[in-house]
């Protein structure tokens, strides 16, 4: 897929006019997803697909084409050049773009990793082995994954990776269920045994007669996967300079300085040592950048279009300006203590579609699922049938916070909307002295 | 039109199977986005996407392998990558389709006024960004934009059987969204955007209202800002056609899909609150609540003439005087469960697999003029423009925002609230449907964004709707 790449960017620099730009991307991926039902394959398929998105720029003006390429060279270059012919006839159409900001420094960009991926067939035999008897379901989406990126400036990025993705439930019958996930690049049998035992044995807690909660306030421990769903919030324009400058950001009164989370609050976009592309979409180098420091807030996260409509300076943000690696501190609570720190309340492993119920306020609202337990004395009584929450995050993160977890949890992104996200969270468990739930 | 068929014809006539049957769907697809935000032009954006998915079944076992490389070779080696994976998984096979009917129909769908021509990306940009300039000069104004989008689609299906099965449709979503903002509040105000869009040409925009607008929009961001949080309590709850539409995806659409129910969805979308065994008999919603599947409204988001499977799509009551009839179920979820269904077995693209999705899914009109309905209410509240959304995995327990909200007090409307926020149970909330909108009320809406399945996909989905009146509903607003 890299010299397919390489020869589209030899295309669009040949067929660059005089006085232009161009800036261009790549996405490609070979995946194999295939579906599980009751432990059985519900549905599996391959999918090859590769885009590139061209950007022309010309006398301050620019516009942008996303093509879809068929892997046959000659038929690739008349697309691009039909895509940049097209661009051409476009530019004298537009008025200058006064927030049009090039990265125009050189730069270069190369990762490739090709770890071996299992066989179809030894992940099917692990899984009928090991949750034959159980009702699992869930997918396993697995291949190799790169982004590009080149400009006539000079700039040439290359990310290129194999990874797999397996996600998946196990249900009780009587309708409670344990999720489970065992992702990354490099592939080992036996952890992910380990992983499909270990859900399996969470199963047990499952059977125990199901708890019904009154409305109100709950001394609640949320877990890595459950803060993720929260943090995924706050990546919805949260951190972005242009939601933070229009009045459309969560972390409005944060940022300006009405606001204040738990000084144990510290998030970063953690780009180095992530799985995500070391460049962004607009094609910067990306860079660690820390958002909220014990419980202040410090930079946004700044695409180049940002950076010159509000005269900020650009942060390696991609253009929408959420971050893909959030990294939120530990605290000082040691995993194996939860429970017994919980002492009685809610243990809930799973969020479940949260949005905003008042978002200037940062009032969120969500729901549990999976593995919600009821804890009393530090002793799991039984599952908690699903209960919504709604509350805000300078109650959760700020007033009510009691503490983090020490140890935190790499949590890779499972979205496939167009395509296998290379997306991480690396996040705590998270101990409030409160958690206010409504329905 | 359909320039691919003749060539995709041949190729199809030439690939070489061992399968018992094998279907090839093309896609190809354009998009233009172009937007205007707080007076400048942002740079529009164009997509052109096109590839092939290979289905192939193999001793009742199927399996797909999608490429956008249309070539001969390419089309041949998806096919055989099919078959190789559908033999792989078969011992592990959670399905047997061998005794499933395959489509054999030939059929043509195409949206109305296809063929017209829309104005021109500089008209378009010049409409746009007359509206954005329409927005008053006041330092509140933080944000506003106004956008319009044209996705057009020709599909072909295409099957060992001798189906030939195509669609050419254009969408368009016009949208238009201003903010206010005193530094500690915002509040906005939007018309079209995500809660908008229909099949045809530009006299959608023109049915969106979206010209000239944004002066009104804008004052009403103004006026939100301004206005008192909506009170807590029990009140009786009118709802407008904008966040019906929300209310049937969630509440009604969802829960009666038939692979959730058949515990497909567990893991990502969810399960459902209705079991296989209450259809025919469960009362969904109050007498007054009637709900179909209409793919018959040409200009609805979700209309055509045969799903994505091949199956031909016509008018169905999923509900009828509240009771439970049928599910949102494809060919393939019918056959699993013995139930009947409809034709919605839906892909987003060529690289995503049919499953049960939403299409156009309605709520037919009653006999009450806004006013009447107005008139009715005691003690109650207008809410109009979806914000917010969220529901439980079984699609039960919900709490939805609005962005407008005003009083309804002993029959009149009376102040505007913001924040309009209320909460429910599904299998209770249809029941306290009190009053349904007569035709004047209806609307025909939808959205480009109903995310489900995995691998995922985000699907076109149309909803029209009456406004409709529940009683005793809880509501509150904003702050926490």
């Amino acid at each position: 897929m890299q010299h397919a790449f390489e020869a589209l960017v030899g295309v669009a620099h040949n067929a660059l006019h005089a006085g232009e730009q161009f800036t261009l991307g790549y996405s490609a991926e070979q995946s194999r997803f295939v579906r599980f039902n009751h432990a059985k394959v519900r549905q599996a398929g391959d999918v090859s697909q590769a885009s590139t998105h061209l950007r022309l720029i010309r006398d301050g003006r620019q516009a942008e084409q996303l093509v879809t390429l068929s892997g046959e060279a000659q038929v690739d270059s008349q697309r691009l050049e039909a895509a940049m012919q097209l661009l051409r006839q476009t530019l004298p159409l537009l008025p200058i773009d006064p927030y049009l900001q090039l990265n125009t420094a050189p730069w270069n960009s190369l990762s490739c990793q090709a770890a071996p991926l299992p066989a179809l067939d030894e992940v099917l035999a692990l899984i009928e082995r090991e949750a034959g008897d159980l009702d699992l379901v869930g997918i396993y989406a697995a291949g190799p994954v790169c982004r590009g990126f080149a400009s006539s400036f000079g700039a040439l990025g290359w990310h290129q990776a194999n990874s797999f993705n397996m996600d998946w439930s196990l249900f009780h019958e009587n309708g409670q269920a344990v999720k489970a996930n065992y992702a990354g690049q490099a592939w080992n049998a036996g952890d992910f045994t380990h992983r499909l035992r270990q859900a399996r044995d969470q199963l047990g807690f499952l059977g125990q007669p199901a708890i019904t909660l009154k409305p109100g306030s709950y001394r609640a421990y949320l877990a890595p996967a459950a803060m993720d769903e929260i943090a995924g919030m706050l990546c919805w324009g949260g951190f972005s300079a242009q939601a933070l400058a229009t009045g459309n950001s969560a972390l409005q009164r944060l940022y300006n300085g009405d606001g204040q989370l738990s000084p144990l609050v510290s998030f970063s976009e953690q780009v180095s040592g992530s799985l995500s592309p070391a460049f962004s979409d607009e094609g910067s180098p990306r860079m660690d950048v820390p958002l909220i420091q014990h419980g202040k807030a410090r930079q946004q996260l700044t695409s180049a279009r940002s950076a010159a409509e509000f005269q900020r300076v650009a942060n390696g943000a991609d253009s929408y300006e959420s971050p893909c690696a959030l990294s939120m501190a530990g605290g000082n609570l040691p995993s194996e203590a939860v429970l017994q720190r919980l002492g009685t309340g809610l243990y809930i492993s799973n969020l479940w579609y949260l949005n905003y119920s008042d978002l200037p306020a940062a009032r969120m609202t969500g729901l549990t699922r999976f593995a919600t337990f009821w804890v009393e004395n530090g002793a799991i009584q039984g599952p908690v049938n699903t209960m919504r929450f709604d509350d805000s995050l300078y109650s959760l993160l700020g007033s009510q916070l009691e503490d983090l977890t020490l140890e935190r949890e790499m949590i890779l992104s499972t979205s496939t909307y167009g395509q296998r996200s290379t997306g991480s969270s690396h996040l705590p468990g998270v101990l409030v002295k409160g958690l206010n739930l409504t329905l | 039109m359909f320039d691919s068929s003749a060539l995709l014809r041949q190729r199809f006539a030439a690939l070489r199977s061992s399968a018992e049957v094998f279907s090839l769907r093309h896609v190809k697809q354009s998009h233009q986005a172009l937007s205007v935000r707080r007076n400048v032009a942002e740079p529009p954006f164009f997509s052109q996407d096109e590839g092939a998915m290979l289905t192939a079944r193999v001793a009742g076992v199927e399996a797909y392998a999608a490429t956008a490389d249309l070539s001969q070779a390419g089309l041949q080696r998806a096919l055989e990558q099919a078959e190789a994976l559908a033999r792989q998984i078969a011992r592990h096979s959670l399905l047997d389709l061998r005794g499933q009917a395959v489509p054999t129909g030939q059929h043509d769908v195409v949206s109305p006024h296809f063929d017209e021509a829309i104005p021109s990306l500089a008209n378009c940009l010049a409409l746009l960004a007359a509206e954005s300039a329409s927005v008053p000069a006041d330092e509140r104004l933080v944000d506003w934009q106004a956008s319009l989008g044209v996705s057009v689609v020709e599909q072909t299906y295409l099957n060992s059987a001798g189906a030939e099965l195509r669609h050419a449709q254009r969408f368009l979503f016009p949208g238009l969204s201003v903010t206010a903002s005193d530094g500690q509040d915002s509040q906005s105000r939007s018309l079209g955007r995500e809660n908008f869009g229909q099949q045809g040409g530009f006299e959608v925009v023109e049915r969106c209202g979206l010209v000239g607008a944004a002066q009104r929009v804008a004052d009403q961001a103004l006026q939100l800002l301004l206005a008192p949080n909506t009170p807590e309590g029990q009140r009786d709850l009118l709802l407008m056609p904008d966040q019906m539409m929300l209310q049937i995806h969630e509440s009604i659409g969802h829960p009666l899909e038939m692979d959730r129910i058949l515990g497909d969805e567990r893991n990502y979308a969810g399960t459902s609150f209705i079991k296989a065994s209450d259809f025919g008999h469960l009362q969904y919603g109050s007498a007054l609540l009637n709900v179909t599947f209409d793919p018959t409204i040409s200009e609805e988001l979700a209309s055509y003439g045969f799903d994505d499977d091949g199956t031909p799509a016509t008018k169905q009551f999923l509900i009828r005087d509240g009771v439970l009839l049928r599910p949102l179920g494809g060919a393939l979820s019918q056959y699993r469960s013995g139930l009947e269904g409809v034709a919605n077995s839906r892909a987003c693209s060529w690289n995503r697999a049919p499953i049960d999705r939403m299409a156009n899914l309605n709520i037919e009109p009653g006999d009450r003029s806004l006013e009447q309905l107005v008139q009715g209410i005691e003690h109650g509240i207008l809410m109009r423009t979806n914000r917010s959304w969220s529901i439980d995995d079984a699609r039960n327990k919900f709490q939805f925002g609005c962005e407008w909200g005003q009083l309804i007090e002993n029959g009149e409307l009376k102040g505007i609230v913001k924040n309009p926020n209320y909460r429910g149970i599904s299998a209770q909330f249809w029941r306290n449907l009190a009053a349904v909108g007569d035709r004047s009320t209806f609307q025909v809406l939808g959205t480009p964004n109903c995310g489900k399945g995995e691998p995922n996909q985000v699907v076109r989905v149309g909803h029209a709707a009456p406004a409709c009146v529940f009683r005793q509903i809880d509501v509150f607003g904003g702050q926490a």
